[in-house]
């Protein structure tokens, strides 16, 4: 492997923690065939299957940012293929709303994505995580620091 | 005769709405003062801080604290009356949520003393005047309380045994909450002294509600004249029962206005804006992506509109400044 960075690079580059719904009727699906194929993407993800996307509660995906995470990612069945008919509908409606609240809140874009992703795509599974590791190496840690060290600073200087 | 049980009232970051709703009583105000002493409440009463320190340890029965927590005085104040008192209640949004002040956690500290003091087309500083925590003149030195970086909620700052919900409490909730004290018919603590179901269940527009709800277009109240029978949900307005406590008795529906969930949620739900959200978000017709797009866009003020009443009680509790919490302090000439 002529291109691989020196070990000291390695270490320093940022290794974002994305959390990610998949649906356990296609994008989870798409997982375990990605594993079974043996394709290779970053480990940055962790996976929580649901049963639907539109299981996926606004509040998890807050909850995954409250505890740390640079990114969430939601995983579901590509229109029209939902197992339940309307629950991807929804899911993409909280999704688009979420999505503004969260850039309102300075939580860029980027950092939450919903991909439809049907159970004999392993290799988008691979291109999205890719891609979404990528684009948050070069956003940086989320870091939101809600804990109690931001209590008070020191007092104003006159 | 055995002693009365000692009640107090205070206040933090707060309006003053919360205490109002306390003259609100009326009579039972009076009850009040006949099964117990009221042995602390600036807004009526002169009694003053070292009244309360001279109290011993977990002598007041209850403490009815209302407003945000935001400056050392009121964090001060908060530990003092925990530890003089057996129950602390957070009373009002504000206490239990952050309520109105907490919106100030869009911003960092740094940001609202220099709007302030500087920014403000109205503000006139000649001298870059900042409030600090001393102050000398004439040879006396005076001390404010330091002005923290975020609001938070009572149970962010000390630990905090019943919540009474609303901007202010409905008198009728709060009444509810005293017979229950002085009967000592208490719930398990923690609990939110109000009903736990939602608003449109005691909504009386309720049965006007469709079966099947389509929004294809949010509307403002002042946009639209407002039906004052059907249901607001179905008129196009964003109406936050769905995901708001009970306990008000539709007060605003009956004034013809959406709650705006001063109420906080039930006690099911951790997020009260992710879940108005999440109820508000779902009744858009489209399936379209770029169609949602158009109908979100109709949503003027995301935060203002599902945090009202609690983004330090959030789960993400403020925005976040530039990418990182905000360090830098303010330093003047």
């Amino acid at each position: 492997m002529p291109d691989r960075p020196p070990d000291a690079v390695i270490k320093a580059e940022f290794e974002p923690r994305i959390v990610a719904f998949f649906c356990n009727w296609c994008t989870y699906l798409a997982a375990d065939l990605a594993g079974t194929s043996r394709m290779k993407y970053p480990p940055n993800t962790r996976v929580v299957r649901v049963m639907c996307s539109g299981r996926v509660d606004p509040q998890f995906v807050l909850d995954a940012f409250a505890h740390g995470a640079d990114g969430v990612l939601i995983g579901g069945c590509h229109p029209g293929d939902c197992h339940y008919q309307e629950g991807n509908y929804k899911a993409l409606r909280r999704f688009e709303l979420l999505k503004r609240l969260l850039a309102d809140l300075g939580i860029e874009e980027e950092r939450v994505r919903l991909e439809w992703i049907s159970a004999a795509e392993g290799d988008k599974v691979r291109a999205v995580v890719d891609d979404m590791v990528q684009e948050l190496r070069a956003l940086g840690p989320c870091k939101l620091e809600i804990g109690e060290a931001e209590d008070s600073l020191a007092e104003v200087a006159v | 005769m055995p002693e009365k049980p000692k009640i107090a009232f205070y206040w933090c970051a707060s309006c003053g709405g919360c205490e109002e709703t306390v003259v609100d009583l009326e009579e039972t105000l009076l009850d009040l003062a006949a099964k117990a002493d009221i042995v602390f409440w600036p807004v009526a009463l002169d009694f003053k801080r070292h009244h309360v320190e001279a109290l011993p340890e977990k002598s007041i029965l209850a403490t009815f604290l209302n407003g945000a927590i935001r400056t050392s005085e009121q964090r001060e104040m908060a530990h003092l009356l925990r530890s003089k008192s057996q129950l602390l209640v957070a009373f009002g949004s504000c206490s239990q949520l952050g309520g109105i002040p907490g919106l100030a956690n869009l911003f960092g500290r740094d940001d609202i003393l220099r709007t302030a003091y500087f920014d403000s087309p109205s503000t006139v500083n000649p001298d870059s005047v900042l409030p600090s925590t001393r102050f000398k003149d004439d040879g006396h030195e005076v001390e404010l309380p330091l002005f923290d970086n975020l609001v938070k909620t009572l149970d962010q700052v000390v630990d905090v045994d019943y919540y009474v919900p609303g901007c202010p409490p409905p008198t009728k909730v709060v009444r509810d909450a005293l017979s229950m004290l002085l009967a000592e018919q208490l719930p398990a603590k923690g609990a939110v002294l109000a009903p736990d179901i939602a608003l449109c269940e005691e909504c009386p527009r309720k049965d006007s509600k469709p079966e099947q709800l389509f929004i294809s277009a949010f509307k403002r109240p002042q946009e639209i004249l407002i039906d004052e029978q059907q249901c607001l949900l179905a008129q196009g307005l964003i109406c936050l029962g769905p995901a708001t406590r009970s306990g008000c008795e539709a007060a605003c529906l009956k004034g013809n206005m959406p709650c705006t969930g001063c109420g906080a949620s039930t006690s099911r739900v951790r997020d009260q804006g992710a879940k108005e959200l999440s109820a508000i978000a779902s009744l858009i017709e489209s399936k379209d992506e770029a169609e949602i797009g158009r109908v979100l866009a109709s949503i003027p003020d995301l935060i203002g509109t599902f945090y009202r009443y609690g983004l330090p009680g959030s789960l993400l509790r403020r925005k976040r400044i530039n990418g990182h919490a905000q360090q830098e302090v303010l330093s003047v000439k």
